[in-house]
C-alpha cells in the first residue's frame, strides 16, 4: 500500500521539539535525589535497612531459627555422609594379635563411619595410654581405611612387686602385667622398691654377670639406691650405689680366681669396693675356727 | 538605594558562599530561550597568582559541567510577563542542567536583557584624610558621589568605579598608598526597573534557588566577546538578542555606558510572520535556514514552500522567492541597527579613540549582517562569537550563548563594585568599634 500523501521535502517543519517543565515535586524531588546524603541513603542505606530488618525478623521466630538449625545440620549431614569421607575398615599395623584386639576394642566404632566423625587425637590419646604401646600414629588413608601404626614396648625385664610381676621395657615403662614368673624364663627378675627406675643400670648388671648366670636368680633393690645380686644358694652379693658394674666385675674375678662363689658363703659386700667383706656360714666358721685352734695348738 | 544595596552586598556574600561549596549556576534568562549553566570552581590558581592574568585569561579555575537550554516562555523584551511560565521555564533549564552535572546547584547568577537599563556617569571627589589614600578615603569618596534622581521604581544594577583621580592625576585604577591631597572618583551606574529585578528574584526564589549575584546581559555580553585589547582601547558591543538589543560601551576594560533596544530577532520573525501569513514557528525556521539581508539575483530564483495547514491545496502550496524574505527582514533589521545608532550617537560613541563594533547575540547570524552593519554603525564592525571556556559544549559555542558565557566570566572573575568596598567609618553607627578606632587616630 502506497502513501496517498506526495512527499514535500522541506515543507513540513519538523514538530517542535517538546521539553515541557518539570511540576514543583518533580523539580524538587530531582533536586532531592542530587543531594549527596539523600542518594546515599536511598542506595545505600534504605537497601541495607530492608535486608536486616527482614532477616531481623525472620531470625525472631523460634519455629524459624529451628528450621535454620535443622536445614544446616541436615546439609552438615548429607556432606558427612558422603562415600569420600566414609572410613569403612582399620587396619592396624605392627601390633601383636593380643594388642591388636585390644584397640579394637577400644577404638569400639561401628564402621563404616564418616571421616568428619573420627576423632583423631581423641583415639590416638586412648590407644597411646595402653602401656604396651609406646608410639601409635593414625591416619586415614585414601580409599576410605584408618590406619593404626603401632610401636610395641619391647619387654626386657620382669619386676616383682607386692602385687604381681610386671614386664617392664628398656626405659623402666610398665609393657604387661604376669601372672606367673614360669612363662617368661627368659627374662631376668628384678625387685624392690625403686628398682624400674633403675632398669638401664640393672640391665648392664645382667649383662656384667654373664658368667655366673646360670646361678644367678634376680636383682633386688635395695633402699631405691644399690643393687643386691642374688644367687642360689641364698648367695647375695652387695653392690655399691656408685660403679655397681666395676664392683660385680671385682667379685667375679675373685671367683675365676679363688671360686669364691663356690665357698661357703652368704654374703659378699662390695658397698665399700676398697674393703670387701665376706659373711660365712656358720658351719664354715666353725669349722675355720677349729682349723685355726689346730695350727695355733690351742685348746677348744 | 540603601535597601539594594544591602541587597547586593548579601548578594556578594552568597556568591562567595557558593564559590567556597564550589558549584553555582549561571542563568541566562533571554527572550527566545532560556539557558543555564553549571560552573565548577576548582579553587584559585596557584601558578598564576602573581601575575595579573592567569592562564587562559584567568578562566581556569572554572569548568562547565552542566549546560542545558529551553525554548523560553512568558518572557518579553528580556522581562518576565507571564511568572507561572517563566519559572515553570527556569526549571526546566535548571534541572536540565544539573541532571547533566549531576551535581545540586542552589546558588544562581541571573542575567537578563530587558529592564530598561539606563546609564549615568557620577562622580565625587573628598579631600583625602592622611597622607596617604587609604581604604577609608576610597569609601568616602564613593559615598560623596551626588547620585542622581533615577525616577520612582527604579534600582542600581552595576555602580563601578570607572576613574581614580589624584589631585592633577587621572586614569589611575587603585590609588591606593598613594600621596596626595584630593581624590576623585567617576562612576558608572547602571538603574534598571525594579519591578523586573523583582520578579526574577521571585521565579528563582520559586525554583529553591538562592540568588547569588545579578548581571545586566549586555554587560556580560560584552565580557565574552570583546576581546581584551577592545576592552581597554574602547569598543562597543552590540548584543542582538531574541526580544531586545543591548548595547555597551566599553573602554580601559570598564563598561562606561549599557543600554537596551527593544527590539530584536523576535521582531523580524513576526514581521515574516505577518507578511506571509505563516505561523510563528514556520517563520522561525524559515528565517533561520533562508534568511538573509542581502538578495542577489540567484536569491529571485530560490523558492522556499512555506506550506501550510489548511488543507486548501493552493494554500498549502505557497511558495515565496528568498529575495521577498529578504525584503521582509532586511527593514527590520536596519531599523534595530539604527536604533543602536542613535544609542551609541547618544552615548557620545564618536569620541572613543577606537570605535571598534562588534556585534553579537542570536541575531548576529543572519547572512549578510556583516555588509548591512558597517553601513548604519560605521567601518569597524566584526561579528563575535563568545570566549571559550572550558567544558562548554559545542552547542553552546554559537553566539547566542555570548552572555551566558559572559555571567560564566563574570562569577568567575567580578569586577569590583561599589557595594564591594569598605563602609565609611561616618556612616556606621556611633558606637561602632570601628568609629572609636577612628576617633582615638584622630586624637592620640
Amino acid at each position: 500500500m502506497q502513501s496517498v500523501s506526495a512527499e514535500r521535502p522541506g515543507v513540513t517543519p519538523r514538530p517542535v521539539r517538546r521539553d515541557p517543565a518539570p511540576s514543583r515535586w518533580a523539580y524538587r524531588v530531582h533536586r532531592m535525589w542530587l543531594t549527596p546524603f539523600y542518594r546515599a541513603m536511598l542506595r545505600i542505606g534504605l537497601p541495607v535497612f530492608l535486608v536486616v530488618a527482614l532477616a531481623g525478623w525472620y531470625v525472631s521466630n523460634p519455629t524459624n531459627r529451628f528450621a535454620i538449625a535443622e536445614k544446616v545440620s541436615e546439609i552438615r549431614r548429607s556432606v558427612e555422609t558422603r562415600p569420600e569421607f566414609t572410613v569403612k575398615l582399620m587396619a592396624v599395623e605392627g601390633a601383636s594379635p593380643v594388642v591388636e584386639k585390644a584397640i579394637r576394642e577400644i577404638v569400639g566404632s561401628e564402621f563404616p563411619i564418616s571421616s568428619f566423625d573420627l576423632d583423631l587425637d581423641g583415639l590416638q590419646r586412648t590407644i597411646a595410654a595402653f602401656d604396651v604401646i609406646e608410639d601409635v600414629a593414625l591416619r586415614v588413608r585414601p580409599g576410605g581405611v584408618l590406619e593404626v601404626a603401632v610401636a610395641e614396648r619391647e619387654p626386657v625385664m620382669l619386676w616383682r612387686h607386692a602385687s604381681g610381676i610386671e614386664l617392664l621395657d628398656a626405659t623402666g615403662h610398665r609393657v604387661a602385667s604376669l601372672m606367673d614368673r614360669a612363662s617368661r624364663p627368659d627374662l631376668p627378675l628384678i625387685v624392690g622398691q625403686g628398682a624400674r627406675d633403675a632398669v638401664a643400670e640393672a640391665e648392664a648388671l645382667f649383662d656384667a654377670a654373664g658368667p655366673v648366670a646360670h646361678r644367678l636368680r634376680g636383682l633386688v633393690r635395695v633402699g631405691s639406691r644399690r643393687w643386691d645380686i642374688v644367687l642360689d644358694r641364698d648367695q647375695r652379693i652387695l653392690l655399691p650405689e656408685i660403679a655397681p658394674v666395676a664392683a660385680l666385675e671385682q667379685v667375679l674375678a675373685l671367683d675365676e680366681a679363688q671360686d669364691l662363689l663356690a665357698r661357703d658363703l652368704t654374703h659378699i659386700d662390695m658397698r665399700n669396693p676398697a674393703r670387701p667383706t665376706l659373711r660365712m656360714t656358720d658351719p664354715a666358721v666353725d669349722e675355720l675356727r677349729r682349723i685355726r685352734s689346730l695350727d695355733n695348738g690351742v685348746p677348744r | 538605594m540603601t535597601e539594594l544595596y544591602e541587597q547586593q552586598r548579601a548578594m556578594r556574600a552568597m556568591r562567595k558562599a557558593a564559590m567556597q561549596r564550589g558549584v553555582i549556576a549561571v542563568l541566562d534568562i533571554g527572550t527566545s530561550k532560556i539557558g543555564c549553566l553549571v560552573l565548577r570552581f576548582d579553587g584559585p590558581e596557584r601558578t598564576a597568582a602573581n601575575d595579573g592574568v592567569g592562564s587562559l585569561a584567568g578562566q581556569s579555575g572554572f569548568r562547565v559541567i552542566g549546560a542545558a537550554t529551553t525554548r523560553s516562555r512568558g518572557v518579553r523584551f528580556g522581562e518576565i510577563d507571564a511568572m507561572q511560565e517563566t519559572e515553570r521555564a527556569i526549571r526546566t533549564a535548571i534541572q536540565a542542567a544539573q541532571k547533566m552535572a549531576n551535581i545540586r546547584v542552589d546558588h544562581v547568577i541571573a542575567t537578563f536583557s530587558g529592564a530598561n537599563p539606563r546609564s549615568y556617569g557620577v562622580a565625587g571627589d573628598v579631600e583625602v584624610a592622611g597622607t596617604s589614600v587609604i581604604e577609608d578615603d576610597i569609601a568616602r569618596v564613593m559615598a560623596s558621589c551626588d547620585v542622581p534622581d533615577f525616577g520612582e521604581g527604579r534600582e542600581v544594577l552595576h555602580a563601578q568605579p570607572v576613574n581614580f583621580a589624584l589631585d592633577h592625576r587621572s586614569g589611575l585604577s587603585d590609588p591606593r598608598g598613594q600621596v596626595g591631597k584630593r581624590l576623585a572618583v567617576d562612576m558608572h551606574l547602571l538603574t534598571i526597573d525594579a519591578a523586573t529585578v523583582r520578579n526574577v528574584a521571585y521565579c528563582i526564589k520559586r525554583c529553591d534557588l538562592e540568588l547569588a549575584g545579578l548581571a545586566s546581559s549586555s554587560y556580560t555580553a560584552a565580557l565574552a566577546s570583546l576581546v581584551e585589547d577592545e576592552q581597554e582601547l574602547g569598543a562597543a558591543c552590540i548584543d542582538m538578542g531574541g526580544g531586545a538589543t543591548g548595547v555597551s560601551i566599553f573602554m580601559k576594560k570598564h563598561m562606561i555606558y549599557g543600554d537596551s533596544v527593544r527590539l530584536g530577532g523576535d521582531h523580524v520573525t513576526s514581521d515574516i510572520s505577518k507578511g506571509l501569513q505563516i505561523p510563528m514557528a514556520t517563520a522561525e525556521r524559515i528565517k533561520t535556514f533562508y534568511g538573509g539581508v542581502f538578495a542577489t539575483g540567484m536569491d529571485d530564483r530560490e523558492m522556499i514552500e512555506i506550506g501550510g495547514d489548511t488543507g486548501d491545496w493552493e494554500h498549502d502550496r505557497r511558495t515565496v522567492s528568498r529575495s521577498e524574505l529578504i525584503g521582509i527582514m532586511k527593514p527590520r533589521v536596519e531599523e534595530i541597527l539604527e536604533e543602536v545608532r542613535a544609542r551609541l550617537d547618544a552615548a557620545g560613541f564618536d569620541h572613543l579613540p577606537s570605535q571598534q563594533i562588534v556585534l553579537t547575540g542570536g541575531a548576529s547570524q543572519i547572512p549578510g549582517l556583516d555588509t548591512l552593519a558597517p553601513r548604519i554603525l560605521g567601518q569597524q564592525v566584526r561579528i563575535g562569537r563568545p570566549l571559550r571556556v572550558q567544558g562548554l559544549p559545542q552547542a553552546a559555542t554559537g553566539a547566542a550563548f555570548a552572555s551566558a558565557v559572559g555571567l560564566c566570566l563574570f562569577a568567575a572573575s567580578p569586577q569590583d563594585e561599589w557595594w564591594d568596598f569598605d563602609i565609611p567609618a561616618e556612616s556606621y553607627p556611633s558606637r561602632s568599634l570601628r568609629w572609636a578606632v577612628k576617633w582615638f587616630k584622630d586624637n592620640w
